[in-house]
């Protein structure tokens, strides 16, 4: 049943992106102010959106396991952190290259991405510490904690960057305000559902593993006590 | 009533049961030895009774309060693998604090009587650090006894013991027998837990395949309860252990 | 409630007098933080006016730093003899034996801090006592904000391979808006000329970490020390 849903999931969702990909490439005139490179906007916002979305599906499964004690929503909470920091990630080196072209520089502290860059490196520390808990109960249980603590840091990193004091090198956030084009608002749109399906896929395909996982490790203490 | 009421409890750690289902009923004023092989439980079980541990499933009552409630907590005493005394601490500090934290009325005078039963009042202020491991572990039994318990979890206790801890424990356990307290001690040498215990129960694999009184059998031959009710030859290899 | 902070207290004075007397983390952590204040002044070649704009980024890497050390023990502090267990099963709660430890870190922590000043004020030739009323009220913030934070990733890492390693990993990412907030505020209290407004939005932020993670700690805690 699981595996079924990954295949309709991952297939779904590469389709649509091809079909996307066409639209976004082929069909859509170059922007005015921008160019060509525009074009990396349908990838770096529905990224960014979609990592939200993905690192709130670990925090509720944090607090669920906590509630309940039950190993699936400790899986799927480090299979939603994992796919939420790869969509950081792309979200964080689509927004470098277009920097580079548009500002002329890789990196430039703004607003939006340095906020995205403190998000990877609450969320790195997550996923380093796991796997040094050898305890099932106690690897998921700090896992969730952890976790809780770092979705609680995110709206306090925001403020803090936008302290009036905090250096005014940072330019202004990109795109706080204005609206998109409505040719451009459909390719921009399935490009969230893209990153959405394809991100749940791997979520499930993560989650097998972690079942599996945790059955051999029963196993192996089933064995030493013997 | 009572003093200890675990019904079919579980503790999973991952998906591998630690306890499958244990079910335990002790009278008040009774010695109960938990037998049990390296890896039945024994510990997990010890220590979910005293609070330190959540099972996974079922309903545990300790002198008719659930486990890990702050009354239960304040009327069990704990001693577990470790002494669980601070090293940078004298003796009386040591006790001081735990009398505090387990709302002993005066503290002070608790520790200094309990410093006399285990024989360390010569050296109440001595730094624990600077102690012999004998008189560091006859503090740890005074840590455990400071509040008057009525319900005493021990895990193992006289494993790690010298002879003279071993002497003022069995004292104290037997003090407290008779002003009524319960003790709950699991054990492996089964010898010496054998002179105290009123009764015995034997952890298998994470469930009680037995509980009841002892019995002659058992005093004379220690192998006999895990011939009659555990794993066939398992028994052998642990009563020699 | 009152049982608890009564036991809280037992438990920070038990932290406090075993620190004072062994001085295991606070030697380590006042020298550390000497250290760094010393290579600070080599890491960058400054005139007058580039001290003071970078003077409480400095001092509170220096803190943050050498608060690590300190919360580092807090709950390491227990391992021996497993007297973490002694404390769990005893009647106090687990919020209360948390409380405790941050309690002591936070006084330990702010010694250090109290500590580093001088030599701070000698070598950089900060005038920090013209404003030792409001710098007092930051540190406060702060530190309460590390060592709350700190303390609690201390219980989580206690039986963690690499404890060491693991706790500054998971604590700096969250101390990021704590620390922005507190470099700038300490930046402009020196220099005396802060923006406008910032000095009230600076603090409303460290409240508003120390109330937000301190509730968080107390309520979570107890799914990290029982098992």
């Amino acid at each position: 049943m699981r595996e079924k849903a990954t295949y309709v999931l991952g297939i779904l969702g590469t389709l649509l992106m091809l079909l996307n990909l066409k639209t976004i490439f082929l069909d859509l005139p170059n922007e005015a102010a921008q160019g060509a490179i525009f074009r990396i906007i349908f990838i770096h916002v529905p990224a960014a959106i979609n990592a939200d979305v993905f690192l709130f599906v670990a925090l509720v499964a944090s607090i669920m396991f906590l509630a309940k004690k039950n190993f699936f929503w400790d899986s799927l909470a480090v299979s939603a952190t994992e796919v939420g920091v790869m969509l950081l990630c792309v979200n964080l080196a689509t927004g470098s290259i277009w920097g580079r072209n548009i500002w002329g520089v890789w990196w430039a502290w703004d607003l939006r991405m340095t906020s995205q860059l403190m998000c990877l490196l609450l969320y790195l520390g997550y996923l380093l510490v796991r796997p040094a808990i050898g305890e099932p109960t106690q690897r998921a249980t700090m896992s969730a904690f952890i976790s809780i603590f770092a979705f609680a840091d995110i709206p306090l990193v925001a403020m803090a960057i936008r302290l009036p004091n905090v250096r005014t090198q940072h330019p202004g956030p990109v795109l706080e305000t204005g609206t998109l084009d409505a040719l451009y608002r459909p390719p921009f749109i399935i490009g969230i559902f893209v990153l959405l399906l394809i991100g749940a896929a791997l979520t499930l395909v993560r989650l097998h593993q972690e079942t599996t996982r945790r059955e051999i490790d029963s196993l192996r203490r089933e064995l030493h006590a013997i | 009533m009572l003093a200890v009421a675990a019904e079919r409890v579980w503790k999973y750690f991952g998906d591998y049961p630690a306890l499958r289902g244990a079910t335990l009923h002790t009278k008040r004023g009774a010695c109960l030895a938990l037998l049990g092989r390296n890896g039945a439980g024994k510990t997990t079980l010890l220590r979910i009774l005293a609070g330190l541990s959540r099972p996974t499933k079922g309903e545990i009552t300790l002198l008719g309060q659930s486990a890990g409630s702050h009354e239960s907590r304040r009327r069990v005493g704990y001693l577990g693998h470790g002494i669980g005394v601070y090293d940078d601490l004298s003796a009386t500090e040591n006790l001081v604090l735990f009398g505090q934290l387990l709302g002993v009325n005066e503290p002070a005078k608790a520790a200094a009587a309990a410093l006399e039963l285990v024989g360390l009042t010569r050296v109440k202020d001595g730094l624990a650090r600077e102690f012999s491991r004998g008189m560091r572990q006859r503090l740890a039994v005074a840590r455990a006894f400071l509040h008057e318990p009525e319900l005493l979890l021990l895990d193992e206790p006289f494993t790690s013991l010298d002879d003279r801890a071993i002497a003022v424990l069995q004292t104290l356990l037997a003090g407290a027998l008779r002003r009524g307290a319960t003790i709950v001690m699991s054990t492996h040498q089964i010898r010496e837990a054998m002179e105290l215990a009123t009764d015995v129960a034997l952890l298998e694999r994470g469930q009680i395949v037995y509980s009841g009184p002892q019995t002659a059998e058992m005093l004379a031959d220690p192998g006999w309860l895990y011939r009659t009710y555990g794993d066939k030859g398992a028994g052998d290899r642990s009563a020699r252990s | 409630m009152t049982r608890g902070l009564i036991a809280a207290l037992a438990i920070a004075r038990k932290d406090l007098r075993t620190e004072l007397r062994t001085k295991e983390s606070l030697n380590a952590s006042a020298s550390f933080a000497l250290v760094i204040l010393v290579l600070f002044s080599f890491a960058f070649d400054l005139g007058r006016e580039e001290i003071y704009a970078i003077s409480g980024g400095m001092l509170w890497l220096v803190w943050s730093f050498a608060g690590a050390l300190i919360v580092n023990r807090s709950f390491a502090r227990e391992l021996p003899n497993d007297c973490l267990d002694v404390l769990v099963a005893s009647p106090a709660p687990a919020w209360a034996v948390f409380l405790g430890k941050a309690i002591a870190a936070f006084f330990l922590l702010i010694l250090v801090e109290a500590i580093s000043l001088l030599p701070f004020g000698l070598f950089y030739n900060i005038a920090w006592y013209d404003s030792a009323g409001s710098l007092l009220v930051v540190m406060a913030l702060t530190t309460w904000g590390i060592t709350v934070v700190g303390a609690a990733f201390s219980a989580v890492t206690v039986n963690v391979r690499l404890r060491e390693l693991m706790l500054p990993v998971l604590l700096y990412p969250i101390l990021i808006p704590l620390l922005i907030a507190a470099m700038g505020v300490t930046t402009g209290l020196f220099s005396g000329d802060a923006v406008p407004g910032s000095a009230a939005a600076s603090l409303r932020l460290l409240a508003g970490f120390d109330v937000m993670y301190t509730a968080l700690a107390l309520y979570l805690i107890e799914y990290v020390l029982v098992g």
